[in-house]
Formats: structure tokens, C-alpha cells, sequence
């Protein structure tokens, strides 16, 4: 635990009022130690549409103890990065899609990114859930690395969903 | 016209919209859970006044984050002032901040003829 220096681990259920305590605790421990403002802003950007993902994708495997969308959501601290982590079931029919998108997504370079993202915003309709289909795309954008991501069979109708992004601390 | 003035909180936008005093602005965060039901007065109340636009409308955006689902919406907002006569959009970002200002320039690239003009603030 030390030595990943975590800042925060929160596991149970996600809502729009979990994500802004998150959120406010993830700032209060950055302004703490005094981080850069430019890094702050992005580390703050991928939180919000990792969080904001959960709250409307995520599936329970046990709504009984867990309740409806259970998920893990950590950030990291190391010397010259931040690490964004989240888990969480997902429907199986929905992991060939992801990972085509996410794949997808991997492929590209920063122009590459940039015209798929002004493609999506001006052809695509928000879902019914109210996402955009940017969200990965963002999280992409303000990394700068390549989105590490998995998916675990939980039983026949769930994966396990694991995403990491990385924020360096180094200006580049 | 009816005058649209919201507080900002810590997850929607403060909002002024007033034909009368030519105030029209959005400004602070916007990550609201449902973006598409927060900015569905502010889509409507700018459909009433492109009947009856002010000869200037000078859109202030100073935002200091926004989700992706309010982009979507942004973009929606931005597409209404595109076909207003004498619109035009000052996009402010903070000194530093890289990603607003390109933001700005992309959303810029997005619309037909609506000029923007960018500031640090």
C-alpha cells in the first residue's frame, strides 16, 4: 500500500453524489501536496469519465450486497505519474464491443484521436444512458498513454472490467 | 423575454441568459450526471430568441472543466448561435490551460460561420 501510495480506494456503490465526494478528495490530496495546476485539471478530467462511466455502465453481480452498480475505483500516486484504476462488471455481450473501441482507440496518435473525437461529437447522439461516446476518447486525449484494459469472465453473463490510465507529472 | 440566471454549483455551470442587459454566459464546471435534461432550458430558451435575436450577441464561455456528455451539449448550444445573425462567442481559459484553449479551437472548427475570439485569463 505504501509503497503504491494510493490516495484513495473506494469500492461499493456509484452515484453522481459518490463521484463528487470522489472527486473532492481526490482534489483537496493534490492541492495538499501542492500539484501543478495543468496536471491537476487532468488527472481531475479522466476521474470524472472513469467515474461518470460507472455510474452508468456499470453492472452488479450481487445487487444484495453490493447493491445496483458495484465497482472499484482507485488513484495512485507515484513519483512521475498518476494511475487511474477502475473495475467493474459488465454485461458479457458488451465486451467484444469494448474492446474493439478501446483497441480502436489504442491505434491512434494524438491527430488521430483529435478527428475521431470532432467525428463522434458532431455525427453521434448521446445514448440513452446520456453519454456522449467520448469518454474513453477524453480519457485518451489527456493521458497521452495508451489505455491499459482487460476483461475477466465473473460467470455466464458477467465480465469483470479493469481500466487504467496514466497521467505523467512531468510536463511533455 | 424571460431571463435564465443559475448559480453555479460544483457540478453545473453558473448561467446568464438576458436578452434585455445582452448577457448571455456560461461559466465554471459543468459534469452534471444528465447533461442533456441541464441544458434543455437553456436549448429552448435560445430557439425563442433566435426569433427575435438582439442585432449583437456576444456568447461568454469561461469554463473551467466540462464532461464529455456537456461537450455534446456545448456543441448543441454552439450549433443554435451558428445560425443566429451577429453572434459571436468569446471562449475564455486559464493561462495554463492547454486543453481549454484547444477545446475552444475545436469547437471552433465544428461550426459553420460563428466567429470565436479567445482569452486568458
Amino acid at each position: 500500500m505504501l509503497r503504491q501510495n494510493l490516495i484513495l480506494v473506494y469500492e461499493g456503490e456509484f452515484t453522481q453524489e459518490i463521484t463528487k465526494s470522489v472527486l473532492a478528495m481526490a482534489e483537496r490530496n493534490m492541492d495538499a501536496f501542492g500539484e501543478e495546476a495543468s496536471i491537476k485539471r487532468k488527472v481531475f478530467n479522466v476521474m470524472v469519465e472513469c467515474l461518470q462511466n460507472i455510474c452508468k455502465h456499470a453492472e452488479s453481480y450481487d445487487t444484495e450486497s453490493y447493491g445496483k452498480n458495484s465497482a472499484i475505483f482507485m488513484i495512485g500516486k507515484h513519483k512521475n505519474e498518476y494511475i487511474i484504476t477502475s473495475g467493474n462488471a459488465v454485461p458479457k455481450d458488451r465486451v467484444q464491443e469494448l474492446s474493439a473501441r478501446l483497441a480502436h482507440i489504442n491505434s491512434l496518435d494524438k491527430d488521430g484521436l483529435k478527428e475521431l473525437y470532432k467525428e463522434i461529437i458532431k455525427n453521434g447522439e448521446l445514448s440513452s444512458k446520456g453519454g456522449a461516446g467520448l469518454g474513453f476518447i477524453d480519457m485518451a486525449r489527456k493521458s497521452g498513454h495508451k489505455l491499459r484494459y482487460d476483461f475477466e469472465p465473473i460467470n455466464d453473463r458477467l465480465s469483470f472490467f479493469s481500466l487504467r490510465t496514466i497521467i505523467s507529472r512531468t510536463n511533455s | 423575454m424571460e431571463i435564465i440566471n443559475l448559480e453555479g454549483t460544483e457540478d453545473t455551470p453558473k448561467i446568464i441568459l438576458d436578452k434585455d442587459k445582452a448577457l448571455f454566459e456560461i461559466s465554471g464546471r459543468s459534469l452534471p450526471e444528465d447533461a442533456a435534461e441541464f441544458y434543455a432550458p437553456i436549448l429552448e430558451w435560445l430557439d425563442k430568441y433566435q426569433s427575435a435575436p438582439n442585432p449583437e450577441t456576444n456568447f461568454l464561455f469561461k469554463l473551467e472543466y466540462f464532461n464529455t456528455a456537456s461537450s455534446k451539449l456545448i456543441l448543441d448550444i454552439l450549433s443554435k448561435l451558428d445560425n443566429i445573425a451577429g453572434a459571436r462567442v468569446t471562449w475564455y481559459y486559464h493561462e495554463d490551460d492547454e486543453d481549454m484553449e484547444e477545446a475552444g479551437e475545436e469547437f471552433s472548427e465544428l461550426v459553420e460561420n460563428l466567429p470565436f475570439e479567445f482569452k486568458s485569463y
